[in-house]
């Protein structure tokens, strides 16, 4: 199959302190991967580890350091941003603050619409979106002529997914959003998400630290971990296989619903996640209960097993 | 009153009276809450934003500031022989309370710092008020003890604020709390916004001073994963209300009112890819609620009682109480 979205050893460099001390941050350190058409892919790791800033590289918003976006042939060498070909649209964590309290969120939806020149005349504009809008589960009068504050979390939330909906894009960017809304309405945003794959045939690169909602509606996973991708491959291996140590710590300190499963042994804990981008070699070997020398020393190569991508001197050889 | 109690409240009722446009908005954030919670025990309080789980931990603790009311009903702790009756206390009385004998670690804890002095003189601070007739080193000396029996490292009482992480943060604040070996101690949403692994060590430290301290923590959080991790018994709150209590395993393995098994079957589980359906609709605002039970409008199973009338919190098994006319209506 011809991938959707291809990243190509994507890079970027922040720096740190003063003109005279400088520290090199390597937020991201030339990772790859590529995304379906209809596939939910799933950007994991702890906050800190460069998963955000790998969105707002696809989404246009930071320029890259190196390395290429490649969106259904358009390359992002090609000076027109990609994220102005109407075809990648974003969510984010909180929809509280995705709209301004002082507009009606109509508005938004409206605006799109006449940026993107979807339609000429108001009727038709209004159609479009209360299309939009019952994809979500919504209708436009329940939205019309209100400000977001008459909205819960939840609801906003589905606001901002109809809107992004109304370019018909093939990939949306879905940067945590879930982490704010209740939990007695999370599932209905997740098996939202499974719901616009199945039936727009949309591709979701879904950005989070929740592997439980993770696993229940992705196919595949990269886990990054301080700028780089440690694991990457199928969700049923990955998540219930886990071969590196980062994904099995990950994996182990997710706490389970089941009071039969509580945490039994003890962990330790980073103090400064910038000493971990600072460090040399894999950035893991300072907690990595199986450290060997060389990770102090030696970044590890890319190693295969099956389709799972695995950087970790365990593997590598 | 048995001596294994610690703490017993008595129909509490927290209002936020708002005064809006000149007419009086009641936001009932808790009403007719009945608890009592053991001496060596995590209890447990689970429940959506906004369903008055802070203001009821504000309450316990004594914290109340307009447009926040205390409407009626008690809160009593039983001090060695002693029932405290901490509403009634003068505001002198409550602040000796605090931190000796009731701790409170308020949501985003980790910002509480000072953020221009090291942490060490935060410590200072604390104990000064607290303990007096200590020189600086002394009191320099009862920090380090305290960080080294909890396995945080020494070198943060060296730190700034700014130059630790978030999770580290939250921790000192913590170890803060239980510094001088309160009876109870409340702790508001303290793993929410961390990583899976730092919250994993936060969940660590509390078991860590309960166990050694034999104390009483009071834990608030949304995420049932951690209770189910470490609080022994639990509430479940709904709108302002208990709507269930029982033993953490007795809520997971046998819940009984209608939301606490939404809440539970809807969590995904790994190895398991089915469909997990949420409960529809949306919580009520508080200021608004509905007539009865105010979880009918959203409740698959709802008769016309439900409707009418507001179910009563009662025992419905051993240790287990529930406030639902499907399972209450077997009495009458």
């Amino acid at each position: 199959m011809k991938p959707l979205i291809e990243i190509e050893n994507l890079r970027k460099e922040f720096f740190l302190g003063s003109i005279l001390s400088r520290d090199k941050i390597v937020a991201v350190d030339n990772i790859s991967f590529k995304i379906n058409p209809a596939e939910i892919f799933t950007l994991a790791g702890e906050s800190g580890c460069g998963k955000t800033t790998v969105a707002r590289m696809i989404l246009g918003f930071e320029e890259p350091t190196a390395g290429r976006i490649i969106y259904s042939k358009e390359s992002s060498d090609n000076k027109e941003p990609v994220w102005f070909t109407q075809g990648i649209q974003a969510i984010f964590q909180n929809p509280f603050e995705t709209f301004n309290p002082l507009r009606k969120v109509e508005h938004y939806l409206f605006e799109t619409v006449y940026n993107y020149k979807l339609a000429e005349s108001q009727e038709k504009a209004r159609e479009i979106i209360n299309s939009k809008l019952e994809s979500v589960g919504l209708s436009y009068e329940e939205v019309a002529g209100k400000y977001p504050s008459e909205f819960s979390g939840g609801q906003l939330q589905r606001i901002s997914i109809a809107r992004a909906l109304l370019t018909d894009p093939g990939l949306l960017i879905a940067d945590e959003p879930v982490s704010m809304v209740d939990a007695s309405i999370r599932m209905s945003i997740v098996n939202l998400f499974k719901k616009l794959k199945e039936e727009l045939q949309m591709s979701i690169l879904y950005i989070t630290h929740d592997l439980a909602t993770a696993y229940y509606m992705s196919g595949q996973i990269a886990i990054m971990f301080r700028g780089h991708i440690m694991e990457m491959g199928p969700v049923e291996k990955v998540l219930m296989e886990p071969a590196h140590p980062y994904t099995k710590l990950l994996r182990e300190s997710i706490p389970e619903a089941d009071p039969a499963k509580k945490w039994t042994d003890r962990i330790s804990i980073s103090d400064l996640e910038s000493d971990e981008y600072l460090r040399k070699g894999c950035k893991f070997a300072g907690r990595c209960p199986e450290a060997q020398d060389k990770c102090k020393e030696h970044t590890p190569e890319a190693a295969y097993i099956d389709d799972v991508f695995v950087k970790c001197h365990l593997y590598s050889g | 009153m048995d001596n294994n109690t610690v703490l017993v409240t008595e129909n509490i009722k927290s209002y936020y009276v708002l005064d809006v446009g000149g007419s009086k908005k009641v936001v009932k954030a808790v009403d007719d809450v009945n608890l009592t919670i053991r001496k060596n025990e995590i209890y447990g309080i689970a429940g959506e934003s906004g369903c008055g789980k802070t203001t009821l931990m504000k309450t316990l603790y004594a914290l109340m500031n307009p447009p926040l009311r205390f409407m009626g009903g008690k809160v009593i702790y039983y001090r060695d022989d002693q029932e405290i009756d901490i509403l009634s206390l003068s505001k002198e009385e409550r602040r000796k309370l605090r931190w000796e004998y009731i701790a409170y670690i308020p949501q985003g804890a980790m910002s509480i710092f000072n953020p221009v002095i090291k942490l060490k003189e935060t410590y200072r601070d604390f104990l000064d008020s607290h303990l007096s007739g200590k020189t600086r080193d002394e009191i320099f000396e009862i920090a380090r003890e305290h960080i080294k029996e909890l396995g945080l490292p020494i070198k943060v009482l060296e730190a700034y604020p700014h130059q630790l992480s978030g999770g580290m943060r939250q921790r000192v604040a913590i170890a803060l709390a239980g510094l001088l070996k309160p009876a109870v101690i409340f702790a508001d949403e303290p793993t929410t916004a961390l990583d899976v692994v730092v919250q994993r060590g936060v969940v660590q430290l509390l078991k860590d001073i309960q166990e050694s301290l034999k104390n009483t923590i009071i834990l608030v959080t949304h995420d049932m994963g951690i209770h189910a991790n470490i609080s022994d018994r639990m509430a479940i709150m709904y709108a302002g209300k208990i709507i269930e209590e029982a033993e953490t395993k007795e809520i997971f393995y046998n819940p009984l009112h209608p939301y606490t098994r939404f809440l539970i079957n809807s969590l995904p589980k790994f190895g398991d890819k089915g469909v997990r359906a949420s409960a529809p609709g949306n919580p009520p605002s508080l200021a608004n609620l509905p007539t009865g039970c105010p979880f009918h409008p959203r409740c698959p199973e709802k008769t016309d009682i439900c409707t009418r009338e507001v179910p009563e919190l009662v025992q419905t098994g051993e240790e287990h109480k529930t406030a639902c006319w499907l399972v209450s209506k077997g009495d009458e």
